[in-house]
Formats: structure tokens, sequence, C-alpha cells
């Protein structure tokens, strides 16, 4: 199923949902389609349902393979929360997809009250998670991290690429709980395999140890990490990078232990809005148990964003590779 | 445990007369223990659920989460002082535990939620939400070949919010005969009258418009309310069904259904026994001839 993108992209703002692959990069098609489609087939119980966006979730692949377990809930995302609620109440265990702006934005209170509040069995998967369109605000979900962080019980996932997708699959389907997972499509980075990396719900992971800077990242910005800590060693700096894709619950035991290592800047890296992330999330775990490293953010600004393509816009508000490396670079000295 | 028997029987009728009168009480009860309540959506509709927990519903007392139960989700919250009484009719929680209503660690919290309460299916009171529940468990069932039904009660101001028109487009689109919306029409809201917050006639071509077999009975009529849970039960096509039931708020105390209408029907300390004495009085009579 591994391939390469060939094309170089071009840069407009045209393609809603352009692929986040770099030039000549290892991509795999659809993971979650396919870990779903799989998963279901020793789990009854699992079914698929979305809002109008099957095909831009990857749901369509697990919509061929169990039509009869797949439901078309139309352009109607209260809706699908809310049934995909009264599903799980029925006992099975509903995957259920749209877009990141509209399961945080518009679906909100059904994902609350109805789902959240009764902790009940659905798992909400998400595409375009924070810059990954360069559609502008209507389809940027800049801060769905910090809206579902609020909500007691649920569990937060930013996955990094294809392997933790659908590694993420079983293992939340497993979980008893309601869970937020953003979501890559199409042809989706593959990295972590060449890395001695598991998916683990709720733990982070050293995927790389170094003496001078410990970026803490999540989501697509650990491929940048993984990226920058290349680039930063031809000019003898030393990065670790620790994987957080499981944003709540939080692993503060390692995120503690690695921040506690002396002499080295800690960098927290996110594909989210610097209000209310990953990055507020560790400050808070530090600062409460009296760890107090150099301490930088890595995040989008408390702004609505520009439309554009995605270079341009990445490198725009610092979360390209070029521009991370720049940066920490900068605050080395 | 359906008690029905005969529909169009008077004992019948008188029977369920007597449930409702019951259900008053306990609502009135309750709101004494408080000294506030939603008394008047409550009395108002006390006849509904009467048939509908006494005449309409499968369930057992013992075993409220029975796969087999016929699902009544109460979209409403705030009308949960009527639901607790129709539960405690129906023998899913004690008469005693009324009591407690609204206390701090109560089983019976002022708006329903299902965590807390046995035979509250769903946290309701963030309006417009349990008709959309209805369908994801109306389709859970079918997809489960489980025969019962999916009951969803709401209020008319639930009307008013969109989520209650994705539902109706949705269950319609996929033929969900399984389910039964009850609209409870008092034509009261927050802010005054139902029809002047947000016009909603003409309700029943609406929902017609929308794909729904639709009935609109008087919701204090005993026989037409049996008359037309019974039809939404048998019609034969794969339609969703619903109930519009014009109600009054206060019904079965007079004073209470003059007072000037309000979300909260204002109650003095007093008038709680009175309203009880109201009921008592006019307490139907199990077998009487009507």
């Amino acid at each position: 199923m591994s391939n390469t993108t060939a094309a170089k992209p071009r840069l407009t703002t045209s393609a809603m949902i352009a692929s986040i692959a770099g030039e000549g990069q290892k991509t795999k098609l659809a993971p979650f389609g396919h870990a779903l489609a799989e998963l279901a087939n020793t789990r009854p119980d699992i079914i698929g349902m979305t809002a109008d966006l099957a095909k831009y979730t990857d749901l369509h692949i697990f919509a061929q393979a169990h039509p009869h377990r797949f439901f078309q809930m139309g352009m109607a995302e209260q809706l699908l929360m809310g049934a995909a609620g009264g599903m799980a109440k029925e006992g099975f265990t509903p995957f259920a997809t749209t877009y990141a702006v509209f399961a945080s934005r518009r679906a909100y209170d059904f994902i609350h009250q109805v789902i959240c509040e009764e902790h009940l069995n659905v798992k909400i998967a998400c595409a375009l998670p924070g810059l990954t369109t360069g559609y502008g605000p209507s389809h940027q979900a800049t801060e769905d991290i910090a809206i579902f962080r609020g909500i007691p019980g649920i569990t937060v996932i930013d996955p990094c690429d294809a392997l933790d997708i659908e590694q993420a699959v079983p293992a939340i389907a497993e979980h008893k709980g309601p869970v937020y997972m953003r979501l890559l499509r199409g042809q989706v980075p593959l990295v972590l395999d060449e890395y001695d990396y598991t998916f683990e719900l709720g733990k982070a992971k050293l995927l790389r140890d170094g003496k001078d800077v410990l970026i803490i990242s999540t989501g697509i910005l650990t491929m940048r990490a993984l990226e920058v800590a290349k680039e930063l060693a031809a000019d003898q700096i030393d990065v670790a990078v620790l994987h957080t894709p499981t944003i709540k619950p939080l692993d503060t035991a390692t995120i503690l232990r690695e921040a506690s290592r002396t002499g080295r800047l800690v960098v927290v890296a996110e594909n989210h809005t610097e209000v209310g992330g990953l990055g507020e999330a560790v400050a808070a775990v530090l600062l409460r148990n009296g760890v107090t490293p150099p301490f930088r953010q890595i995040a989008l600004p408390d702004a609505f964003l520009d439309a554009g393509a995605l270079p341009t816009l990445h490198d725009r508000y610092g979360i390209s590779t070029a521009t991370m490396a720049a940066r920490i670079k900068g605050w080395l000295g | 445990m359906n008690t029905s028997v005969n529909t169009s029987s008077a004992a019948n009728r008188a029977k369920l007369a007597e449930r409702a009168y019951r259900i008053r009480r306990y609502a009135v009860r309750m709101g004494e223990v408080q000294g506030q309540g939603y008394i008047g959506q409550a009395l108002g509709i006390a006849d509904m659920l009467a048939v509908a927990y006494c005449h309409v519903l499968n369930y057992r007392a013992d075993e409220p989460e029975w796969e087999g139960r016929d699902r009544f989700l109460l979209s409403h919250g705030h009308y949960a002082i009527a639901h607790y009484g129709a539960l405690i009719e129906a023998g899913i929680i004690p008469e005693n535990e009324l009591e407690t209503y609204g206390s701090d660690g109560s089983r019976l919290p002022m708006s329903g939620m299902a965590s807390y309460t046995p035979g509250m299916e769903i946290s309701g009171g963030s309006l417009g939400q349990g008709l959309i529940i209805a369908v994801g468990m109306a389709l859970g069932l079918r997809l489960k070949n489980n025969p019962a039904f999916v009951y969803n009660s709401m209020s008319d101001g639930e009307l008013d919010e969109g989520s209650t028109w994705e539902a109706a487009m949705s269950a319609a689109h996929h033929g969900l005969s399984n389910l039964i919306c009850l609209v409870d029409i008092n034509n009261q809201q927050a802010d005054g009258n139902s029809n002047q917050m947000l016009g909603f006639e003409p309700l029943a071509d609406k929902w017609a418009a929308f794909g729904w077999y639709v009935q609109r009975v008087d919701g204090h009529d005993l026989d037409a309310l049996v008359a037309a849970f019974d039809a939404a039960r048998a019609y034969p096509e794969a339609k969703p069904r619903v109930i519009l039931l014009d109600t009054l708020m206060g019904k079965g105390v007079p004073f209470l259904e003059q007072r000037e209408k309000n979300h909260f029907i204002r109650v003095d300390p007093p008038e709680w026994q009175q309203a009880l004495a109201i009921l008592d009085a006019s307490q139907p009579v199990v077998g009487a001839e009507q």
C-alpha cells in the first residue's frame, strides 16, 4: 500500500484537503478507513457514521466493506453526534466522522451532553485538524483540542502519521468511553515505522534522545520535530523528541521525567493554537510539579489564520520544518 | 408489563384516569417538597404519561434496563417531576423516594438525568436533543432486530431548535417505524407563548411534509390518547410517527389552570395542599361508569 508522492504541490488555496506529505515522502493510503474496516471484521459492534464526509474522512473504505453497518446521516453534525450517542446506548461502538471544525464547533453541545455526560462509547474521528487546509477559518480547526480538553472523561488523540492512526483505531475501540481523534486522510505520511514505536493509549514515547533540546510534540508536528532534529544534528545540536499522541489524559509521568533532566530547552510543538492545547497543558503540569526548565511553545497564533497554500502558511505561522529549526536555534542563542 | 385491556372500555378509561390522578398527586407532593417545580407542565402531561406507562409501554418494573423494553426518552428534562410520578406509578421507583425530590444526593434531580434515576433513559434538558438520540436508538434497535419502540417526549419549545428538524428529516429518510415522537403543545416557553416566540403552525402539516405519520389530539382526552398511541404503534407504513398533544398547563387544578401562564407557575406555600385537596375531591373512582 505504500508509495510516494511525486508531483510538487501547487501553491494554491484550491485544495481543501491537500496532502500534508512532503515531496517524495513515504505515504500510506487511507490508514483510518482500512484499519476500521479490518477491525470491524472481528468486532460486530463497530459501526461507521458520517455527516456527508465519508469520502473525505476515508470512512468510505469501511462503508464498502461493511455497508450494513455504515450510516450516512447527511450534512447534519448535531444529528450525527446525537444519533451516535443513541447507537452507543444500544450497545454499538460508533465511529463518527466529519471535519474537526464541525465536530468541535457546531456539534459541541451534543458531544458534551449526549455522548460525554453519559460517558458513551462513541469515537469521534475528524479530518482537517489544525492548519491542514488552506481554506481559512471555516475549515481550519485550530482550537479543537482546547475545546475538547475541557470535557470531563473524554480522551483526546492527535496522531502523527499513518502508523499512529492504524494502531490507534483498535486501541480507542478497546477503550470504554468517548474519544476525539484528529484524522489525517488520503495519502498519509508514514514516518514512525523508522522508529522503535508502538501507539499506546495514554502514553508519550521518546522517539529519539538528545542532550540540548527536548521537543514535546503531537500530531504532524512530531513528524516535523523529527525532521528538525535531523537538521539541527548537522549543527551539533542534539534534539530529543517526545511524541505525545494522547493529549488527554496526559502522560504526566513521562513528561515530568523527561523535562526534569537538566540542561535542556523544552519546546512544546503542536498543530493548534497556542491557547489551551498541549503547550499549556504541559506548562501547567511542569509548574504544578515545580519543574521549571527553559520553556518555549511552537504553536499557531491566537488569530484567525489566512487562506493560502499550506507550505506558505506553515512557513508564515512557524510550523514548517525550516521555521521550527530556525526558531529553536535562535532560542539556543 | 403491558396492562392493556379492552382499549375502548369505560373501565379501562377509568383506570387510566385514576393513574393520571395519582401521577398528578405525586407531582404536586414533589413540588411541595421543594416549594417549586414545573408543576404546570407536570399536570399538563400527566394524562399522556398515564396512557404511556399504564397502557402502551412494555417494561419490567424490577428490571428497568431490560433489553426488550420500549425506550421512553424525556427530552424536556425539566418535565422530570411528572416523569418521576409516572415511574412511581409504574413501580420502577418507590413512592417514598418522592420526599427527596430535588434534594442533595437524591436520585430525583430537578432536571432528569440518566445516570441518576432508574427508568430515565437520557439526560434531557439541553433542549432539542431527545429526538436526535431517539433516531440513533431506533436505528440501533433495527440493526439488532429488536422490536421495541422508542418514544421521545418533547415540548413545543423544542420545535424552535434546528436539531429537531435534522432528526425529523433523518427519521423519515431512514423509515424509522419504531420511533414515536410526542410533542406537548402547551404553548408556553420561557419568554412567553410558544407561538409568539417562533411560530410553528401549521404543525401537523409540517410533520407530514417531513414524512411522518401525524395525529393531533386533545392531550387530556384519555380515549383519544389511547386510540392515538394504538394507531401509532399499528400504522403499517415505514414512517416515523408523531402525536401532537394539545394540553393545558396546570390541568386538573383550576386555580393553576387560570393563573397567569409562565414557564414557572408561581405557587404559594399553602397552595400545594389546596391543589392536593382539589385533586382528591375530583378523584376518579375505578370501575365507575362515565
